[in-house]
């Protein structure tokens, strides 16, 4: 075939690569899928928030019912985001240090909250404390107010975002073994000095990893707070469920507005995750210090 | 180590043991009448069948996009490498109404597929298309690392034992990426089965039509039918739990695959 021995010199020989025009095709299915499906539901929130000008921009998002809307959010995202790192963090310790009989099923249930659907998580603590649940009656006789409320706002969210700081950390921990702990303990550090000077500063960059995404996941939270929020509206909407009230009110402008916040908050948290990333890897190569 | 199983049991297994109790509380016959009711079985048609497509559709895509991140220079790749996981740091709501506007039909993309005749808002094909936004991350995510380390020497192997192209990449790459691929495809399938927020806003929510599984949970929540709401919880965790095992065996399976270098 002498016609294909002078075209192939033309083309990229290499045994690891495509024929220019599969590039081209798959490349060009990349751009196009990401683009429809990704760029252009972001740029349509930016965009339907502006389309009648900064002004209403500003006002929608002074409203008080929006102000009250993120500020219980804010309140909602620190109190899981707390819960989650204290416990995250314990679990990961004795996940990743310790041999026990029944880890593997400690790390499933670890996991859980993400393998279920958030109406679902949501509902649970419906059954549970509902005014038909298990502990509902005794919550009533004892006037505490779960659901509906602050509280179970704050639980459903604390279930769902459960996973994110444990999952962070527990490769980690397991990378670096137990042997610098053991070697601060020999030395004659407390428990807890081993954990502040040794543990925690190797881990600090998963810690803040975890972190990050699991307050994302707590500001963004709809279908478990959804189920337990009861809507009482400047009560116990949160940010989410604020912009689904206004869309299907059609004030456009305002649930927009309110969205491009939850949009930027995601996109801030993709860039420092980007970064942290490049933290994590730097940390695992060995010629690093 | 106490601390950590009394959490793990007050946050996670706690609210769990009360859906299955509460679903005792119906008699099996009870539970058969709730499940295979007309409009409860609609719904889980909807969205398992629909979660199954975009998954499908995820695996393709996915697959294409990370073979082109991972190994296609090309510009704002690393733009389109980073934005891939959009879908899980958006918030769902947000999403859910942005792919509304756009597919609506007089929205950016929803105007010239009027024009062909395709509605895509409020009909099961917008359900469709919020599965398959909220899945994208899933393959590719989980190839990605795979398909970075894959040691290029197999392949040049391939090449000069005298395969083409196309042999070296369907008959060497990818079985050795097949296990990450099915995993993705699962992750992203239990994903689409689940997910609320963007879905209901797209999906029109027709009863029997365009209704999903968890839009019916809330519906009946609602209502105060707590009983027909736990039993389609019911349903679907189970279902959910079935997948978690085979992704679970399949990632062991993938690990005894993997010869040892």
């Amino acid at each position: 075939m002498p016609e294909t021995a002078i075209a192939v010199p033309l083309e990229r020989t290499d045994a690891r690569s495509e024929p220019r025009w599969v590039r081209g095709l798959l490349i060009g299915f990349t751009i196009l899928f990401l683009t429809v499906f990704i760029v252009l539901p972001l740029v349509i929130v930016f965009a339907e928030a502006f389309a009648r000008g900064a002004h209403a921009y500003l006002a929608a998002l002074a409203d008080p019912e929006a102000l009250s809307a993120i500020k219980l959010t804010l309140i909602v995202a620190v109190i899981s985001v707390g819960l989650n790192l204290v416990f995250g963090l314990v679990a990961a310790w004795a996940i990743a240090k310790f041999e026990f009989p029944g880890k593997t099923l400690l790390i499933s249930l670890v996991d859980l909250p993400f393998s279920v659907s958030p109406v679902i998580s949501g509902l649970v603590f419906v059954l549970l404390f509902g005014a038909q649940g298990f502990l509902g009656p005794w919550l009533q006789d004892h006037d505490i107010q779960l659901l509906f409320a602050l509280p179970g706002i704050a639980l459903a969210t604390t279930f769902v975002t459960f996973p994110f700081v444990s999952r962070a950390l527990i490769p980690l921990m397991q990378e670096q073994g137990t042997a610098e702990e053991e070697a601060a303990l020999s030395l004659g550090a407390s428990g807890l000095q081993t954990f502040f000077r040794v543990t925690l500063p190797n881990i600090k960059w998963g810690l803040l990893y975890g972190v990050l995404l699991c307050n994302a996941r707590a500001m963004g939270e709809f279908g478990a707070v959804s189920v337990v929020s009861g809507h009482i509206r400047g009560e116990t909407n949160t940010m989410p469920l604020l912009v689904e009230i206004l869309y299907n009110e059609y004030q456009f402008v305002s649930a927009f507005a309110i969205a491009s916040l939850l949009a930027l908050l995601a996109l801030v948290t993709l860039v420092a995750k980007t970064i942290l990333e490049r933290h994590l890897d730097e940390g695992q190569r060995p010629s690093e210090h | 180590m106490g601390l950590t199983l009394t959490w793990l049991a007050i946050i996670v297994l706690l609210p769990l043991a009360g859906l299955f109790l509460k679903s005792f509380e119906l008699s099996f016959a009870q539970f058969v009448d709730i499940v295979t009711s007309r409009r409860t079985l609609n719904a889980l048609k909807i969205s398992f069948g629909l979660a199954f497509l975009a998954a499908l559709v995820n695996l393709v895509m996915g697959g294409i996009i990370v073979w082109a991140l991972v190994r296609y220079r090309f510009p704002g790749r690393r733009i389109f490498d980073a934005i891939v996981d959009v879908p899980f740091a958006l918030p769902t709501a947000v999403a859910g109404i942005a792919l509304t506007t756009l597919f609506a039909q007089n929205g950016w993309l929803g105007a010239p597929l009027a024009e062909l005749g395709i509605k895509v808002s409020f009909t099961p094909l917008g359900i469709f298309v919020a599965m398959v936004f909220i899945g994208i991350p899933f393959v590719v995510r989980t190839v990605q690392p795979v398909l970075i380390d894959l040691d290029p020497e197999i392949e040049e192997a391939a090449a000069s034992l005298g395969a083409n192209r196309w042999q070296t990449v369907s008959r060497v790459i990818l079985p050795s990426l097949l296990p990450a691929l099915l995993t993705g495809f699962a992750l992203a399938f239990a994903r689409a089965v689940g997910e609320y927020g963007s879905v209901i806003f797209i999906a029109g929510n027709l009863p029997n039509v365009s209704e999903i599984a968890p839009l019916l949970i809330v519906i009946r929540l609602s209502e105060f039918r707590y009983a027909d709401a736990t039993a389609i919880a019911v349903v679907m965790l189970v279902v959910a739990f079935l997948v978690i095992f085979l992704v679970n065996r399949m990632q062991r399976w993938a690990q005894l695959r993997v010869p040892a270098h």
